[in-house]
């Protein structure tokens, strides 16, 4: 016999369902309740750095998109500061960095708006190539699950990315590079994530 | 005093596994390659942050906060309330709480939910709030009701409210769901099974808390919610690169 460790258990974790919409973008399940709705506004109007749209469709195991999902994007801002008390730095007024985003309940398509984050210091004086979290749920995801976006055109900092290089796999690490594009003369990122089969993206345990 | 580091490792085996067979919609969203682990980094470590001007106090009273004038949803009255905590037993403060349900006869308010049973014109079905200081958080809504889903042809959900959690970092970000004690369809769901430790779907059922019911009013369930804990960066290991 010992002692007893007295830590508790987390809360287990339980599929988000078909109908998450109705607490978290009620919009998009077809009423109106909310005064506002959170997580539209990732960057707010007062963000420096460059504007960028980021676009993509989840795609299950048989290579269908999946209509139902919802995306949480948590990033830096172009100084790559967080929003958050625990991280040194400044962030411009209105800047939080945390977004929602649903996919189109018929074609799979997701879409946001917000600024490329900057490189954050990461740990051991390491650098992050610039990223943005992403976690997403959806009906048949019993756990959500977290990957990162980063950015086609940041070769250099990527090559040396803490986080990518711990993916020992190299083919898998583009999977989780978004692809720079234009549309409009706006700059629009393409970023597909794979639930399942070939070039299944890289999630993460955090 | 030492700052506060990384958060403790995720136990997996507590967690439903991504692939459960007999939750049919799993086969195909389950990644069949291992996650790869991280050390936490300030990616990690932060989340976004949110305040009382990001809700309103009405939020948090689903009787009230989609009825017309005088009226209210029908079904059982009930408060769900209880506190979050971490796995240190530390009340998380100031951190939103949304959950969103079925109403009394089992139908969501959404445009593709087709279920026959009927809408509830006073009844949205989802609600917000910020835990106080305490971690403490409640909500008044109606008991939900159990429907039928498309896995078995006879697969019918357990009376259940979604939950949505923050923390304080997105490391903790969680969803879960809230059974009720004594439902005799929590064995038989499989959404429910997918979690193999029977404890831990204890851990999703709230308990009948008379103590808080509401005479001639409301029941109230208790339903105390855990993020995962951080450790206390007794030794050196840096998150920061400065």
């Amino acid at each position: 016999m010992s002692q007893e460790l007295d830590y508790l258990n987390e809360t287990p974790s339980q599929t988000a369902g078909p109908f998450v919409h109705i607490g978290l973008a009620p919009g998009a399940a077809g009423f109106d309740i909310y005064k506002q709705e959170l997580g539209w506004d990732i960057a707010g109007p007062n963000a420096k750095g460059e504007r960028i749209r980021v676009e993509g469709q989840v795609i299950d195991g048989t290579g269908s998109p999946v209509k139902d999902v919802l995306i949480e994007a948590w990033q830096a801002n172009t100084d790559g500061v967080y929003a958050h008390p625990e991280h040194p730095g400044e962030v411009e007024t209105g800047f939080r960095g945390w977004g929602r985003v649903i996919t189109d309940f018929v074609t799979g398509e997701w879409g946001f708006d917000t600024v490329k984050p900057g490189c954050v210091a990461g740990r051991s004086g390491s650098v992050m190539a610039p990223h943005i979290n992403l976690w997403i749920v959806a009906r048949g995801i019993n756990v959500g699950l977290n990957t990162r976006l980063y950015f086609s055109d940041e070769a250099d900092a990527n090559a040396v990315d803490p986080v990518i290089n711990l993916i020992e796999w190299e083919n898998r690490r583009q999977t989780i590079i978004a692809t720079r594009g234009e549309r409009d003369g706006a700059v629009v990122y393409r970023f597909d994530i794979r639930l399942q089969g070939e070039n299944e993206t890289v999630f993460f345990d955090i | 005093m030492s700052k506060p580091g990384e958060y403790y490792q995720r136990d997996r085996a507590w967690h439903p596994p991504a692939l459960d067979p007999s939750y049919k919609t799993s086969v195909a969203r389950s990644p069949r390659l291992a996650l790869i682990s991280l050390q936490n980094s300030a990616s990690e470590i932060t989340g976004p942050v949110f305040g009382h001007n990001d809700i309103d106090p009405i939020d948090n009273d689903l009787l009230k906060n989609y009825a017309q004038a005088g009226e209210g949803p029908i079904g059982e009255r009930i408060i769900l309330h209880g506190r979050v905590l971490d796995q240190n037993s530390k009340p998380v403060a100031n951190t939103l709480v949304e959950i969103w349900q079925a109403n009394a006869g089992g139908r969501y308010r959404h445009k593709k939910d087709t279920y026959l049973a009927p809408v509830d014109p006073n009844f949205g079905g989802c609600g917000r709030t910020m835990t106080d200081e305490n971690g403490y958080y409640y909500f008044r809504t109606v008991k939900p009701g159990a429907y039928p889903w498309r896995n078995f042809i006879n697969s019918w959900r357990p009376a259940h409210i979604h939950l949505s959690i923050f923390g304080s970092g997105f490391a903790q970000r969680l969803i879960t769901q809230c059974y009720f004690e004594g439902d005799p369809l929590i064995p038989k769901c499989p959404i429910v099974q997918s979690i193999s430790d029977p404890t831990a779907v204890q851990q999703l059922t709230a308990r009948i808390d008379m103590n808080a019911t509401i005479p001639l009013d409301s029941i109230a369930y208790r339903f105390d919610i855990v993020l995962r804990g951080r450790r206390a960066t007794l030794f050196e290991n840096r998150l920061e690169g400065d």
